[in-house]
Formats: C-alpha cells, sequence, structure tokens
C-alpha cells in the first residue's frame, strides 16, 4: 500500500464508511502493522483538524457575506456619533411601509403632474436660465490670442461652430462623466476639456431630460484613465445651512464657488432637485455640488432669472439611478461608482486641488 | 479621549427574547446558520460599533472586533460542556470590550463602558481558548498556503465547500470522479506532513 492509499483506507475507517467485514479486516491489521496504527491516530488528528478548519472557513465567510448583505440593506451605516440614531432606526424599521408609500405618491403625483401639463396653457414665464455658456463671437476672439498658444492641443477642428459649454465630473476614472443633459441639446459632437487644457471626444452613454442628468464617457483613444477619485456619490442625509461648494467652468479656467443649502426643493417644489445660494454662471452647468466633506451631493443645472444667487441643483441619487438603467440595459458599459470620499476634514484649498482634476469643461460642437 | 455620549440606541426598548429562543439561536450559530448569523449580527453590531467607534475605534476595527467575538460565540456554542448563562448580546459585548481594551492595550489602566449598558461577564478563559483554536486554524492556514495549486483548491473544494467527487472532477477537469479521488489522497498526504510540520514548529 502506498501511501495514498493508506490515506484512503483510514478516511474511509475514520468516517465509518467500512462494512462490518472490512472493519474487522482493518482493525486486525492495524494490531500487526505498527506503522498503520501510527498513520490512523495520525490521520484522527488531521481530520478533526481539517475538519474544524474547513467549518470556521464557512463560518467566517458567512460573517463577511452577513456584513456585506446588511451593509447593502442598509443595516449597518458608518455611525454619526451626533446624529439621531433613533430616527435611522425607524427609517430602517419603516423603510419597506416609507417606500411603498412613496412610490404611491410618486405615481399619483406623476398622474397629477401629467394632468396639469396636459390641461394647462402654456407656462406664462420662464422664470429659469439654464447655466450653459453660449460662446459668444466676442469671447471667443478675445479668447483666439490663447486659443492659438493652446493650439497644438486643440482637437477641434478650426472653424468648428463651438457653441455650448458647461462643466462634467468624472465618477469612474476609467472616463465615465455625469453633466446636464440641456448643456448636450443639438450636439453633433461632443468634446470634453480637462484641467490642464487637453480636449478629448467623448460620446452619450445616456442622458434623461427628466432629471437633467446626462452620462458620457470619454472615448478618445488618447484618454489614458485618471488617477482615483477622491470623491465619491453622498449617501448622508443633506441638512438646510449646510455649505456646499462647486468647481466649474463659466470661463475657460477652473472657478470655485461656495455657498450654502437653502432649501430641500427646487423650483416650485420640485424634489428631483434643491435649491443652493451660490454665485454660478452659465458655464458652471452640469458641475458637482460638494458637501463639506467632499461628497456629491448635487448637479447643478439652472437658475431663478428673477432672483441673485438662487441656483438649483439635481439631487446626486438620481445620478445613481441613471447608472443602474446603465447597467441593466448595457452589460458593456462597467460603471462603477464610489460612495466613499477621501476629502473629509482636509482644507478647502486641499479639497479643490484634489478635486479639479476630475472636473472636464463640456464643449458641444453644433455643426 | 474615552467618550461616552448618551447612546440613543440602549435607551430604546428591545424585545428580549425568551430563554429559550435565546438558546435555540446560540444553539444554531455553533451549527454555521446563516440567518442565526444574521439575526444576531443585525441585532447587535451598532451596539458593538458604537463602543468601538467611540471608544478612538474605526469602522473597519468595530467590524473586525465584532466578528471576532463571533467567533468565539461559534466555537462556544460548539463547545458542549458550555453553557450560556447570560444573553447573547451581554456576551457578546463583554467580548467585544475585552478584545477592544486588549488591542488599545488600556485594560489596566482604564475601565471605561457604555453608559446604560454595565453588565459586563467574565470572558477571560472563553478568550484563552479562543486564542488556542486561533493557533490552531492557523497551523492548517500556513499549511494550505505552502501546498500550492491544484492542491489546494481540489482540498478547499472537498473539505471546505463540501463538494462531492463528480462536482470536484468536472470543475477541475478530471476525467472521471476516481481520478480526482486519487488526486485528493496524493494532495491529503503531503498537507498531512506539512501540517505536523508547521504543528512542531509551533
Amino acid at each position: 500500500m502506498d501511501q495514498s492509499q493508506i490515506a484512503e483506507v483510514v478516511e474511509r475507517y475514520l468516517k465509518g464508511e467500512m462494512d462490518s467485514q472490512e472493519k474487522q479486516a482493518f482493525e486486525e491489521a492495524r494490531k500487526h502493522n505498527p506503522e498503520l496504527d501510527q498513520a490512523v491516530v495520525e490521520y484522527h488528528f488531521f481530520f478533526e483538524e481539517m475538519v474544524r478548519y474547513g467549518e470556521v472557513r464557512r463560518f467566517k465567510s458567512n460573517l463577511y457575506d452577513t456584513h456585506h448583505t446588511l451593509q447593502e440593506n442598509g443595516e449597518i451605516k458608518e455611525l454619526q456619533l451626533t446624529a439621531g440614531t433613533r430616527i435611522i432606526n425607524m427609517w430602517n424599521k419603516y423603510r419597506r411601509v416609507v417606500t411603498v408609500a412613496a412610490s404611491i405618491a410618486g405615481i399619483t403625483t406623476l398622474f397629477i403632474s401629467g394632468m396639469i401639463t396636459l390641461f394647462s396653457p402654456n407656462r406664462p414665464i420662464r422664470d429659469i436660465e439654464e447655466l450653459r455658456r453660449k460662446v459668444s463671437n466676442l469671447e471667443k476672439q478675445s479668447s483666439n490670442q490663447t486659443a492659438e498658444i493652446k493650439n497644438f492641443k486643440s482637437k477641434i477642428e478650426p472653424g468648428a461652430d463651438v457653441k455650448f459649454g458647461g462643466t462634467s465630473f468624472l465618477i469612474d476614472q476609467k472616463g465615465y462623466l455625469v453633466t446636464s443633459a440641456h448643456v448636450l441639446k443639438g450636439a453633433n459632437r461632443i468634446y470634453v476639456q480637462s484641467n490642464d487644457g487637453t480636449d478629448y471626444l467623448a460620446e452619450i452613454v445616456k442622458k434623461d431630460l427628466n432629471t437633467d442628468i446626462a452620462i458620457l464617457k470619454i472615448t478618445d483613444e488618447e484618454f489614458k484613465g485618471n488617477k482615483q477619485l477622491p470623491y465619491g456619490l453622498g449617501k448622508s442625509k443633506n441638512d438646510l445651512a449646510e455649505p456646499v461648494f462647486t468647481m466649474g467652468y463659466p470661463k475657460d479656467e477652473i472657478v470655485y464657488n461656495e455657498g450654502y443649502l437653502s432649501a430641500k426643493s427646487g423650483l416650485q417644489g420640485d424634489t428631483m432637485s434643491f435649491q443652493i445660494t451660490i454665485s454660478a454662471n452659465p458655464g458652471n452647468s452640469g458641475g458637482p455640488v460638494f458637501n463639506k466633506n467632499g461628497e456629491i451631493i448635487g448637479i447643478l443645472n439652472a437658475r431663478q432669472a428673477s432672483a441673485s444667487g438662487v441656483v438649483f441643483a439635481t439631487k446626486a441619487k438620481y445620478i445613481q439611478t441613471l447608472v443602474d438603467e446603465i447597467k441593466n440595459s448595457d452589460k458593456e458599459e462597467n460603471i462603477k461608482v464610489k460612495n466613499i470620499s477621501s476629502l473629509k476634514g482636509i482644507s478647502k484649498p486641499e479639497q479643490a486641488k484634489k478635486v479639479q482634476d476630475h472636473i472636464y469643461m463640456v464643449k458641444v460642437v453644433l455643426s | 479621549m474615552w467618550v461616552t455620549k448618551n447612546p440613543h440606541w440602549v435607551l430604546k426598548k428591545r424585545i428580549v427574547a425568551s430563554q429559550d429562543q435565546e438558546l435555540a439561536v446560540f444553539r444554531a450559530i455553533g451549527n454555521n446558520d446563516k440567518s442565526a448569523i444574521e439575526s444576531v449580527y443585525s441585532e447587535n453590531y451598532a451596539l458593538i460599533q458604537h463602543f468601538v467607534v467611540s471608544n478612538n475605534g474605526t469602522e473597519d476595527d468595530a467590524r473586525d472586533i465584532f466578528q471576532e467575538a463571533m467567533m468565539v460565540l461559534y466555537e462556544k456554542a460548539r463547545q458542549a460542556d458550555f453553557e450560556l448563562t447570560c444573553q447573547i448580546r451581554t456576551y457578546l459585548y463583554s467580548v467585544c470590550r475585552r478584545l477592544w481594551l486588549k488591542k488599545l492595550q488600556y485594560a489596566r489602566r482604564i475601565e471605561t463602558q457604555v453608559e446604560n449598558f454595565d453588565k459586563l461577564v467574565p470572558v477571560e478563559e472563553d478568550l484563552e481558548d479562543h486564542d488556542k483554536l486561533t493557533l490552531q486554524y492557523q497551523t492548517m492556514r500556513t499549511a494550505m498556503g505552502k501546498i500550492g495549486e491544484p492542491c489546494k483548491s481540489l482540498i478547499e473544494a472537498f473539505y471546505v465547500h463540501r463538494k462531492n467527487m463528480h462536482e470536484i472532477a468536472g470543475f477541475f477537469g478530471y476525467t472521471n470522479a476516481d481520478n480526482a479521488k486519487n488526486q485528493k489522497y496524493k494532495c491529503l498526504v503531503r498537507l498531512k506532513k506539512l501540517f505536523f510540520a508547521q504543528y512542531k514548529n509551533a
């Protein structure tokens, strides 16, 4: 008998898989063969350890899975020592009820708003100004000089009619960007320009006019992927008066602005967006709204024409919704959205420095 | 440094399971029952998380400490002569507290505890057992780490994931279950050698 045959016989013996005749013969052989006897003792111990090892491994993997599942369900979340944990617990407990109630409410709202749109006359005044930038002839001329210097980098064919500009930001370092859908209106070709002035060709992956969010993908061969994103989509609750900041391209270089969250709903109670008080200009459309921890909480899209400093931003959770839609419909686009931000607790200039390389100008070519 | 803020969750009334239910859950943990693990996990994680995070720990520390305490609970549940004399919650909390203080090496100096949770049971001996078992587990893990492929995957498939020889043969591309079985025993002989070599060193 060679070693592995011994192993097999001993395992069958120890597991009680032998019939009585075989067992008797084996025990007889064991009496006369001290080597076999030693093997049985060793394997007895070894198999016990092996079985325990297997069980501990399974238990550990169950623990790991459980943690993961509970985290996905939101039953485990990062602890905020100051926040009302009780409320969070209640939310967890009644989430299903709330979700059902909310969807019923949502459907009703959609129905009613549909009816209103159907029966009401055209909206009297459009008290809202989208923040995409018209690149006027005058501005173009003034920037011509700088453009010439930068020309070696620019891929946009000379004479192309760059009509509108906006801002976009990476949500996946592989080159997926988020911007406002209205920025891309009528686009024939889209370029995004990084903070260092390089243009990259981009394509629309999906846009949703309802939430005014679009997802772009940089298709340019020269784009080699960006370094890891320092920010993620915020999951925490947003509070009134919470300080926020944005970065964008109202002009040809990146501009930082800060303000605060002033209302939890947008124009005329639009719950898909919220209102912030910040100085924003055409060109800021599609820019990210960060909270003080550097989590993205929204996308700038419009300002109220009749008031100054009143700006609206689509809530960031709709980015996730759109990403999920893409995932479900198209297996090829593998967009991974981060939820963790590494900008917590560092100074504003540091935050801006880390963020700026991930914010791109959007240039829309109409012709 | 040792924050003991007023934790809202302890003020919340818990529906305390009857002792029988508690024991049934405890036994189920020993049988690696997934739903028991999930219920104990979801009922107690927040308590431990609060304790660790409010005592200079991170979210990751909280997870590690809690999972180690779950391991201790599992070991005790498998031990026939162990009797659970308190609630699972109290036991887990006592273990976590001990583990965490040990980790911080403040054990002698600081005896702080989360407010409103002053029930503690002695777990010193249980943790000594736990250290021994962990060492044994490590011994097998090191031996497994040395054996190389395909032996490692083959043995894990059989002993950890409890696949039968037919499944294993299909998965690893053996022509039939007997060939897979022969290979398994060859691997086992080598693993046994490695294991005992490791065991003598430890």
